[in-house]
């Protein structure tokens, strides 16, 4: 080889332009192309199913969908009212047992970082939501229905709450540390205790990131249909009040997977339409907190 | 502090002792997480007692599922979620690395990168249940159409499960891609490598410890997914070598005898939940430590 200044590729131009015909610019544009493809065919899908939803979904909605109950097969009308109640119970149930837990816990891992232990827990954390929601559901089975000898919204909304807690903990624990040290030293440097400076001051700054990580972890959970199968069961009627609550309850997941399952014509819209309302529940507050978190304050 | 009187005091003993209550209450809950881990996994060990004991070990290979005899064996299941999951990986895996790199790189504007990022990111959103009713309603007719396929199988639900476990993989190998220190990619173009000799050869192997994280939480998703493939993939307790034939996996098996159940088929079930477990704990937990390692770096 020669000076490089001086050698001529076979195309007669000096080496160091860009060669359009060299194998190693063809390769680029060719693993280019291929990079964009896919990355067009992972957001096909999205518009694929979004599509069917709107047009399959709003199409079976009424009024009445939201105060009447499931109808029988092969009978007109009825709604999905019921299901729509079981939900917001369970998910109220499974809220109200993980929000304080959570944010508790995400409290001690972020205020009181004490080194391994929070590694630790917050690798627990991570590992605990990863287990698949039917193994919840199986253990709140083996818990709540096994120990109460019967199908109840408790146990439906004891394993959303399995399911929502990591969502939790890991959105708060990562809230928190967004706030800035300087918070805290004034807090604690004009004399607050720990639990003043993480109550009164540390938490409230916090909060709307806490609570769109509350918001998440709520629509994940109206959708999750696994942990309620055999935990809630369905029921063709009106969540017991009489019962405590303790008798099979409905919910819209449930109600989409059952009634996708049958043969008939009025059920499998219903199923559409309680599809449709799921999936504009995890829209809707996916893009609210993309854009709570993009306004970040800190 | 205007008082003149006023001077620095200790703190009350209640005041410390509802701080310490505070301190210790946060410590509870938090090793409560953890607990709950450990605890699902006591109980249903115990709950699958009786049939650990009945069918030991040979549960796992043999392929009878049988209520009325009390006979029962997983294999089926298990050879149908493996399968699943690893057609699954094969069609997402290429597909989520790609659109990480391309989503990496300044092929767009910085605005468009993360809208299309958020979209990626929006499919896992979407519930289970929906993939699957949109499976039953459009996928599977859609299929029918070319394929020897005759309603639900393998195929679909493999090909659902695809879509389900992309934005895990192309999310986090995205994240590992834009951690790889700008100074490797500098060097690399200034040593006179294109844009792709620089990803193959700089870029990912910097990043395969969180790409690799990525693909095994991937993978966890898809052995545990339930709905969706119990859905479409037809139910069928027998071993079956073609994609196009129904089958079953561990987590449909649940889904569809877990309330009808009653007696050894309960702890029967409660051991098929229990490998399911702990498979998909050791995945995961796997998967952690080399997406942790990959934040350290």
């Amino acid at each position: 080889m020669t000076s490089p200044h001086l050698e001529k590729s076979a195309y007669g131009e000096i080496s160091l332009k860009r060669n359009p015909a060299s194998p190693r610019t063809l390769f680029g544009l060719v693993m280019s192309s291929i990079a964009g493809l896919f990355t067009i065919a992972a957001i096909v899908p999205l518009f694929i199913i979004l599509s069917y939803l709107i047009g399959k979904g709003i199409s079976s909605l009424s009024a009445s969908v939201f105060t009447e109950l499931p109808p029988p097969p092969l009978v007109d009308g009825g709604g999905f009212g019921n299901a729509i109640l079981g939900t917001v119970l369970m998910v109220g149930i499974g809220a109200l047992i993980s929000i304080p837990l959570g944010i508790m816990a995400a409290i001690y891992l972020s205020e009181f970082n004490e080194g391994k232990a929070a590694e630790w827990i917050r690798f627990a954390t991570n590992v605990l939501s990863g287990v698949p929601s039917i193994i919840v559901g199986v253990f709140a089975y083996g818990v709540i229905v096994l120990t109460f000898k019967t199908y109840s919204a408790w146990a439906g909304g004891f394993a959303l709450s399995i399911l929502m807690l990591p969502i939790i903990v890991r959105t708060t624990d990562e809230s928190l540390k967004l706030v800035p040290q300087d918070v805290r030293q004034a807090s604690v440097g004009i004399g607050a205790n720990q639990y003043q400076t993480v109550l009164q001051v540390v938490l409230p700054a916090a909060l709307p990131a806490i609570i769109t990580g509350i918001t998440l972890a709520i629509a994940r959970a109206a959708g999750e249909t696994a942990p309620l199968l055999f935990t809630a069961l369905f029921t063709q009627f009106w969540p017991n009040w009489d019962a405590l609550l303790a008798e099979p309850t409905a919910s819209l997941a449930v109600l989409v997977y059952n009634f996708a399952i049958v043969p008939f014509k009025n059920q499998q819209e219903l199923a559409w339409g309680a599809a449709f309302i799921l999936v504009l529940l995890v829209l809707f507050t996916s893009v609210l907190s993309r854009l709570a978190t993009a306004k970040r304050t800190y | 502090m205007n008082d003149p009187a006023s001077k620095i005091e200790s703190r009350s003993g209640v005041e410390r002792s509802l701080d310490n209550a505070f301190y210790w209450s946060a410590k509870l809950l938090a090793f409560a997480i953890a607990g709950v881990l450990v605890w699902i996994t006591i109980q249903v060990a115990i709950a699958a007692m009786p049939a650990i004991k009945e069918f030991g070990l040979k549960f796992l290979f043999s392929s009878s599922w049988n209520p009325v005899k009390d006979q029962y064996g997983v294999w089926p299941a298990i050879y149908g979620t493996i399968v699943s999951s690893a057609i699954a990986l094969a069609i997402s895996v290429p597909i989520g690395l790609g659109a990480a790199i391309f989503l990496s790189e300044d092929y767009l504007h910085p605005a468009m990168q993360r809208v299309i990022v958020f979209l990626v990111e929006l499919l896992a959103a979407v519930p289970s249940v929906v993939y699957g009713l949109w499976g039953i309603f459009v996928l599977i007719p859609f299929l029918k159409g070319f394929t020897p396929l005759k309603g639900q199988g393998m195929l679909p639900a493999a090909l659902i499960l695809s879509v389900m476990i992309l934005p895990t993989i192309a999310a986090i190998a995205r994240d590992a891609i834009t951690n790889v220190d700008i100074g490797l990619r500098q060097a690399s173009f200034g040593l006179g490598a294109t844009r792709w000799e620089t990803i193959m050869q700089i870029i990912l192997p910097a990043a395969s410890s969180g790409i690799i994280g990525g693909i095994m939480l991937a993978l966890g998703r898809a052995l545990g997914e339930t709905m969706a493939v119990t859905m479409l993939i037809g139910n069928s307790n027998r071993v079956a070598a073609s994609i196009f034939a129904p089958s079953n996996t561990v987590s449909s098996l649940l889904a569809n005898q877990f309330a009808e159940a009653s007696g050894l088929q309960v702890a029967a079930l409660m051991y098929a939940a229990l490998i399911l477990f702990v498979i998909t704990l050791v995945v995961n937990v796997l998967a952690q430590l080399l997406v942790t390692r990959m934040q350290r770096i």
